[in-house]
């Protein structure tokens, strides 16, 4: 059986960047495993600019940014396999994974960071009713047919959800010349962001419909419409206000969900809001030795977040190889507590001795929130209280926590992340 | 006089932007809440401008889509012609990041770019 130092189980976006931080802090012994063809990810087929404006100070798209990770890993010569599946890991980090080349095959990691990212909410999740005919996708399927595989999935579209791929969708099936009837979302609000929203639907003409969904779906072969109705507070369809649309598409941007088969396999504790394993303030898990980083961790909005996350994830699994299994003593467990329009953390709970000097604490609030303010709490005592114009769930909010000012704190106990009221 | 009604992208704020016009000229922009309304409101109404990005075949590589764009913005109104320009473009491998796939795309003066390398396969 082969050995390394960390094997990283994803090579999208949050697998090179965990990769080439951990080569930088010094260990040599790394491998990502990834199953497509190639590195970069999702990236690959997000042919759309404005990725990298934190990072880079510029607007690229996504195959660009991917490739200036690509190229650090391959200049810092970490190995990778591609067309490789992992199909089990033990809690002693065994792993089990396959491939053309080298068949089943078996490799000991002394860590493990996971990059698996997450996958599209589909058909089967969303409960729509109806035939199951030819030409319903998730948006991102009909992303790499168009962007990668070089086919058009139908002519006339309507799509569901108005999340960022979505309403990337819209433009992309406008532009190679399908037209796309309508976006229906079932919210009140569109999880998109206000720029895709008018350069990707208002540029274009395409309605969108909040408060929709979709109640009805007509064909058996390939799909001939579908019905889509107005919906109540309680999101239950009104019955009278349903409108009819002809087409040979309908495409679902429903949410995403953190892709953590494996991560169970391993055992590591889930957080039932995320869908991703809970980590502490190195992004470790529930399993020592075994972290997690970017969309499998939890769904970000941008990449660039994810990049920053999985650097800290690659620079403690190194730390935690180069201590001989080990991250150090363990001084209490502070936990973060998510209340009041706070749904989660990012990390759950920490060891102040561990944290780095400064720590980032990455959420989202569950609801539209104007003039409000993002509030953290040492215990009782309020020591952050930040004014923020506007906040909305598809949008990740941080804060910053410094050791020095949890170290100073007397008899921590909790930390609470709220939103509260002007 | 002229209203035109945006939206503004500066942040999920959203401001419902109403811009008046007189001979094409911007009298007022009101609905914003800070100066990045201002500035889009204007640039928006009298010059809108966009990146293209699409895809174009590649002969010669792993996959069968090379991902392009323009290498700079180009008019809002050209997006279409823009994406006539490229429907009946062939690359072939190997492409960098970079490379002009069409020079002077629907005469904007700007060319279509690669933003993805694709090496050769034998």
């Amino acid at each position: 059986m082969s050995s390394y130092d960390i094997v990283i189980i994803g090579g999208g976006p949050a697998g090179l960047a965990a990769a080439a931080s951990a080569k930088k802090s010094g260990i040599d012994s790394i491998l990502i495993l990834e199953r497509d063809t190639q590195l970069g990810g999702i990236l690959n087929q997000c042919i759309h600019n404005g990725f990298g404006l934190h990072t880079f100070k510029e607007e690229l798209t996504g195959p660009e940014y991917a490739q200036r990770f690509i190229d650090q890993v391959l200049e810092l010569g970490i190995e990778y396999k591609l067309n490789t599946m992992v199909m089990d890991i033990t809690k002693d980090k065994e792993i089990t994974a396959m491939n053309r080349t080298d068949g089943l095959f078996k490799i000991q990691a002394k860590s493990i960071i996971l990059a698996m990212g997450c996958r599209e909410r589909s058909r089967g999740a969303l409960n729509i009713p109806g035939y199951r005919p030819a030409g319903i996708y998730s948006a991102g399927t009909a992303q790499r047919l168009v962007n990668i595989e070089g086919y058009m999935p139908g002519r006339e579209v309507v799509i569901l959800g108005s999340g960022d791929i979505g309403l990337i969708m819209a433009r992309r099936m406008t532009l190679e010349g399908a037209k796309v009837k309508v976006v229906a979302e079932l919210m009140p609000y569109s999880g998109g962001l206000k720029r895709n929203i008018v350069q990707c639907l208002d540029d274009f003409g395409i309605p969108l419909k909040l408060s929709h969904t979709v109640v009805a779906i007509k064909g058996k072969e390939r799909l001939e419409g579908i019905t889509i109705a107005e919906v109540d507070k309680n999101n239950k369809p009104i019955p009278g206000t349903e409108e009819e649309y002809s087409c040979d598409t309908l495409l679902l941007s429903c949410g995403l969900i953190p892709e953590n088969e494996i991560s169970r396999s391993i055992g590591v504790d889930m957080e039932p809001v995320t869908s991703g394993p809970i980590v502490n303030e190195s992004l470790e898990t529930s399993v020592e030795g075994v972290f997690a980083c970017g969309n499998v961790l939890h769904v970000h909005d941008l990449v660039d977040f994810v990049s920053e996350e999985a650097a800290t994830a690659g620079r403690n699994a190194a730390a935690y190889v180069k201590n001989n299994g080990s991250l150090g003593e363990k001084s209490k467990e502070i936990p973060i507590l998510a209340v009041d329009g706070v749904r989660y953390t990012v990390p759950k709970k920490i060891h102040v001795n561990r944290m780095a000097d400064e720590m980032i604490v990455r959420f989202r609030v569950g609801a539209v929130y104007k003039n409000c303010y993002i509030s953290a709490y040492l215990n009782d005592e309020r020591i952050i209280h930040r004014k923020r114009q506007i906040m909305a769930p598809g949008e990740m909010e941080e804060i910053k926590l410094t050791k020095e000012q949890l170290e100073s704190f007397g008899n921590l106990e909790n930390i609470t992340v709220k939103i509260e009221e002007a | 006089m002229e209203i035109r009604n945006l939206t503004c992208i500066g942040c999920p704020l959203g401001c419902a932007l109403t811009v008046e016009l007189d001979g094409g000229e911007v009298v007022s922009v009101s609905g914003n809440t800070c100066k990045r309304g201002d500035d889009y409101a204007r640039k928006e109404v009298t010059h809108p401008t966009r990146i293209v990005t699409s895809s174009v075949y590649v002969s010669g590589g792993a996959i069968p889509m090379v991902s392009v764009k323009t290498a700079s913005d180009i008019p809002k109104e050209k997006i279409m012609d823009i994406m006539a320009s490229i429907e009946r473009v062939k690359v072939a491998a190997p492409i960098k990041i970079g490379d002009v796939v069409l020079a002077n795309a629907a005469d904007t003066g700007v060319d279509i770019i690669a933003t993805k390398d694709i090496p050769a396969v034998s």
